[in-house]
């Protein structure tokens, strides 16, 4: 018998991670402390929605979302706040974000600098990966062109100045979120990938020489889903292509810089809000599927809490999950062993075929030019889309378990969960209040001569074709602030609208209850006139547009005419839209937390408009006194993610639409 | 409809709405005011321009940097969008199109979806209509529709002059000039120029394909390169419309134009309700088109109710 010594053989444990921030610098700063000192061994920073699409927290667009889904950082003092008391030169700090993370590395270098710490003992990642921004997460800002420069130019930058940044993090994660198959989550990943690296070393400014160390530094941000067999499978298999790019494509020679080196946040979306303490066992298996194959274990483990289909994670809950990974890195065997899939003829099938079946999907994209090209001309949002439908249609049918879901719905009355509201974290409503005081304070307090001379050298930089890097370094010193520095950026760059991917044939639907609601859109098609003409729109920052996409392609499918211009407009644009548009329903769909500012302020619109009787539906994580506010204020329907049932809501809609037509 | 006639933005939703619905009494209501608002309608009135090419070619996005364009020239814009419907469910999916963002939020800009509802692609009945109403409100109106084949004709039948968008590579070029679709457009642009090479040849191509004195007056239609992504380009495309539309005006092709457009409507109408069998009980096409002719103050729609009638009482003599 070979049994271990666990003294001698241990393998060190991936880093634990918690993906957290909220309502302000300081309170984030608090819970990181509290965190670390219950045994987390690196920081996941999460930037409310302002932050990562480059709004200070007074921005119109901003209202209702300041600390909403993280922290708000506008300018230096937030960010030297939220690192308050934590050793940068010891601490490992992964932050989520990307069209802004240019901006954000900049403070935190500042703030490094500030206290004595050399940029070159800073550790951690940016996200930073802007292709499936467009195709999945929506915080882009700029177009793809100058996204993709941003990015080689961090790269750059930190290749030489912050040896040990990982400065993208190229997300699969995202994908498998929007729909993607395991093949496409690993060929589009790798593509995106590619696409950065030819960017890199299209700039020409970076010795041949130095870049194998360049792809050393590109690492995967990766979602681990409830098929864990097929999980490990994916890892190895996506190791396994990515030996082969880093090899043949750009001729790195040392095995450690084509490593694939990849942290994991465990599938969030697919966590559920009926029986929600199942979640915790669903949470155990999808770690395992990245951590049990050693070969292709995760660096960095960030585990969902149990409750996140309800709202916002308490402290506790989210020490439940820390707990789960101390529990699987320090009492369990795992660490003590060599790879327990070498060798194992089921799983090197999988892989094998995963290999194959990605590296044609993969060289379809490389023949159309490549990833970018594939997101204008939306082929890699579309087969999303389209696996993303067989997928809630599979759900809807019975023919994919989910338990407690689809199967198995009768339940006992939960202790957990005996009161939804006190289940989840309160957000303090005074926080945007308080962040929108702080930077005013700091505005005043600024040199404005320095500010202005720094945004000067940022301009001058972006145009002339400088590394951003270092002006934003210097903007950040100066007291810039997030806003500033964007708009800036934007000035020069323009913005960007990607395409939505919903513009796909019409998928077939069959069905006695599919006939019979297209049945029942196609009559009261003849009590209106007209076709019944439905806006699906999503209002503020939150670029998840996975559920409004599905929304849009099963109303097309059951005979709606549908109008879907995308993520963030405002409730005015929305509004405007609805009216031009002569529309008989709004559909909103909000997952940031702030329904209730935004789906109030479009009911008022519509009232002032004099199109109060247009029918409004919302869905979103609304927990339940939130949908009974929004219901008493006149939404005619909420919808949760426990109304998977798609083809029910269609019915609905119509139920609302002939109501509204009825009383008119 | 006092509102319409006083240009006022608020009225177009309820206008359009109207003209979409199908129900006998909103219906003769909408043809009340369609007639009413043509004849009212003083020449020549605002441009009226299609915009068309095939699915990838940047039509949105050409468009869109075309109205930030006009909108900086104080000119107000009214776009009929046009996409397919599913041919199963006779649903759609509409809007996803002006790709940056410029339109919303401004009341400046009104944008109006909607499905092409036959199954080869035409325009629905009502899109003439929409075009009408659109006319009467703001400084220019565009019909947008996608791909090209049936559709294209048909928004060649409704307006001025018609834009076609092309994409840098040559293939779907020749493809074009096969399906004989070249020979529609008034101007054409060649998107994406910011790729160099490859446009200068597609634009090349186009001229050399498309011969000369393709207009009434003459004058060889333009090519003309352009990139919605970086806005080069896009004051020429805008001030080459302005120039074609008067120097049209100026030649009076632009009055034989929307004269033959309002004949192609009456005839192509009559021609669906009543079907050939019906246009032949009156003489035929021909003789339809000198009846038109010589009805000159009437409206499009009035003469379509007035010519129907004597179809239906020349089939009904037939039966008799």
């Amino acid at each position: 018998m070979n049994q271990s010594n666990p003294e001698t053989n241990r393998d060190r444990p991936w880093v634990f991670r918690t993906y957290s921030g909220h309502s302000s610098a300081r309170a984030s700063n608090e819970l990181y402390r509290t965190n670390l000192a219950k045994g987390q061994t690196g920081l996941s920073v999460a930037f409310d929605l302002p932050t990562q699409t480059g709004y200070d927290s007074d921005h119109p667009l901003a209202r209702g979302e300041v600390g909403k889904v993280g922290v708000p950082i506008s300018h230096i003092e937030d960010m030297a706040t939220l690192f308050e008391e934590i050793p940068l030169d010891r601490m490992n700090t992964s932050m989520t974000i990307n069209a802004t993370a240019g901006w954000l590395l900049g403070l935190y270098v500042a703030v490094a600098e500030r206290s004595g710490v050399s940029p070159d003992a800073l550790k951690g990642t940016t996200q930073n990966d802007v292709i499936k921004e467009y195709l999945s997460r929506g915080t882009y800002v700029f177009p793809p062109e100058p996204s993709m420069r941003l990015i080689s130019d961090m790269v750059a930058y930190t290749v030489e100045a912050i040896p040990n940044w990982n400065p993208t993090n190229i997300c699969s994660y995202h994908l498998q979120e929007a729909g993607a198959t395991p093949v496409q989550e690993i060929a589009y990943a790798i593509a995106n990938a590619i696409a950065v690296l030819d960017a890199v070393r299209a700039r020409g400014d970076i010795e041949e020489d130095s870049f194998p160390r360049v792809v050393g530094r590109i690492s995967f941000f990766l979602n681990a889903g409830i098929r864990f067999v097929d999980e490990v499978s994916k890892v190895r298999a996506m190791a396994e292509l990515w030996d082969e790019v880093t090899r043949e494509r750009y001729g790195v020679e040392d095995p450690v810089l084509r490593r694939f080196r990849y942290g994991v946040q465990v599938n969030s979306l697919g966590l559920t809000e009926a029986q929600p303490e199942n979640n915790v066992i669903r949470i155990v298996l999808e770690a395992l599927g990245v951590t049990l194959s050693k070969r292709a274990r995760c660096r960095a483990l960030q585990l969902p809490a149990w409750n996140e289909a309800l709202g916002l994670p308490r402290p506790w809950d989210q020490q439940w999950s820390l707990r789960i990974q101390q529990v699987l890195a320090y009492e369990t065997d795992l660490l003590e062993h060599e790879d327990l899939f070498d060798g194992s003829h089921v799983i090197e099938a999988r892989t094998t075929e995963l290999v194959k079946e990605a590296r044609s999907e993969l060289d379809k994209v490389l023949d159309m030019g490549g990833a970018v090209m594939a997101v204008e001309n939306a082929y890699m949002k579309q087969s999303m889309v389209e696996s993303q439908t067989s997928r809630t249609r599979a759900i809807e049918s019975g023919d994919l378990t989910v338990v407690g879901v689809n199967a198995y719905t009768e339940s006992e009355d939960s202790p957990l969960t005996a009161d939804r509201d006190l289940s989840i974290l309160q957000v303090d409503e005074s926080a945007e209040r308080d962040q929108i005081q702080r930077l005013e304070t700091f505005r005043k307090q600024r040199n404005a001569k320095e500010v202005e001379a720094a945004l000067q050298g940022l301009r001058d930089g972006l145009s002339n074709g400088s590394n951003v890097m270092p002006g934003s370094i210097r903007a950040a010193k100066a007291g810039v602030t997030t806003g500033e520095w964007t708009d800036t950026l934007r000035s020069i760059f323009g913005e960007y609208r990607a395409p939505t991917g919903v513009s796909t044939r019409s998928t077939s639907l069959s069905g006695e209850e599919t006939t019979r609601i297209r049945d029942r859109v196609h009559s009261i098609a003849e009590e209106l006139g007209r076709p019944l003409k439905l806006l699906v729109g999503k209002p503020g920052l939150d670029g998840h547009s996975n559920g409004a996409e599905q929304i849009a392609v099963m109303a097309r499918d059951v005979g709606m005419e549908v109008v879907y211009e995308g993520i963030r407009l405002t409730p005015g644009e929305i509004v405007q839209s609805a009216l031009d548009e002569g529309v008989h329903a709004i559909g909103l769909s909000v997952l940031s937390g702030s329904h209730e500012l935004l789906a109030l302020d479009v009911l008022e619109r519509l009232q002032n408009s004099g199109a109060g009787r247009v029918p409004v539906v919302v869905g979103g994580i609304i927990p339940d006194a939130d949908a009974q506010r929004l219901r008493d204020a006149g939404v005619q329907r909420v919808y949760t993610p426990k109304d998977f049932d798609l083809t029910r809501i269609m019915g609905e809609i119509v139920d609302v639409v002939a109501e509204a037509h009825a009383g008119a | 409809m006092r509102r319409l006639l006083g240009r006022d933005r608020s009225a177009v939703p309820e206008a359009l709405n109207l003209t979409d619905d199908r129900r006998s009494e909103q219906r003769a209501r909408a043809l009340a005011m369609l007639d009413e608002l043509e004849r009212e309608a003083a020449f020549p009135g605002p441009p009226r321009v299609g915009v068309t090419g095939a699915p990838g070619a940047g039509k949105s996005t050409l468009l869109d940097a075309i109205v930030r364009q006009l909108r900086q020239r104080g000119e107000t814009v009214g776009i009929a969008a046009i996409d397919p419907s599913s041919q199963v469910s006779g649903g759609a999916l509409l809007g996803d199109r002006v790709r940056v963002r410029s339109g919303s939020g401004d009341p400046g800009v009104f944008i109006r979806s909607m499905a092409a509802r036959d199954q080869l692609g035409g325009l629905a009945d009502s899109t003439r209509a929409v075009v009408d109403v659109m006319a009467a409100v703001f400084d220019r109106v565009f019909v947008e529709t996608v791909g090209v084949g049936q559709s294209e004709a048909d928004v060649a039948d409704l307006v001025d002059d018609l834009l076609f968008v092309a994409q840098p590579g040559a293939g779907d070029t020749l493809q074009f000039m096969k399906a004989g679709v070249l020979e529609l457009p008034d101007l054409f642009v060649v998107n994406k120029s910011d790729l160099g090479a490859v446009a200068q040849r597609t634009a090349s191509e186009l001229s050399a394909g498309l011969g000369f004195g393709q207009h009434g007056d003459g004058e060889p239609r333009e090519v003309l390169l352009a990139s919605a992504r970086d806005g080069q380009g896009i004051t020429s495309v805008v001030d080459s419309l302005d120039a074609l539309h008067s120097r049209q005006l100026t030649s009076g092709a632009l009055g034989e134009r929307r004269r033959r457009n309002r004949e192609t409507f009456v005839l192509a109408t009559l021609e669906r309700r009543y079907g050939s069998f019906g246009i032949e009980s009156v003489g035929g096409a021909d003789a339809l088109r000198q009846r038109i002719q010589r009805r000159e103050a009437a409206s499009a729609y009035g003469l379509v109710d007035e010519l129907g009638q004597v179809i239906e009482a020349e089939l009904a003599a037939a039966q008799k």
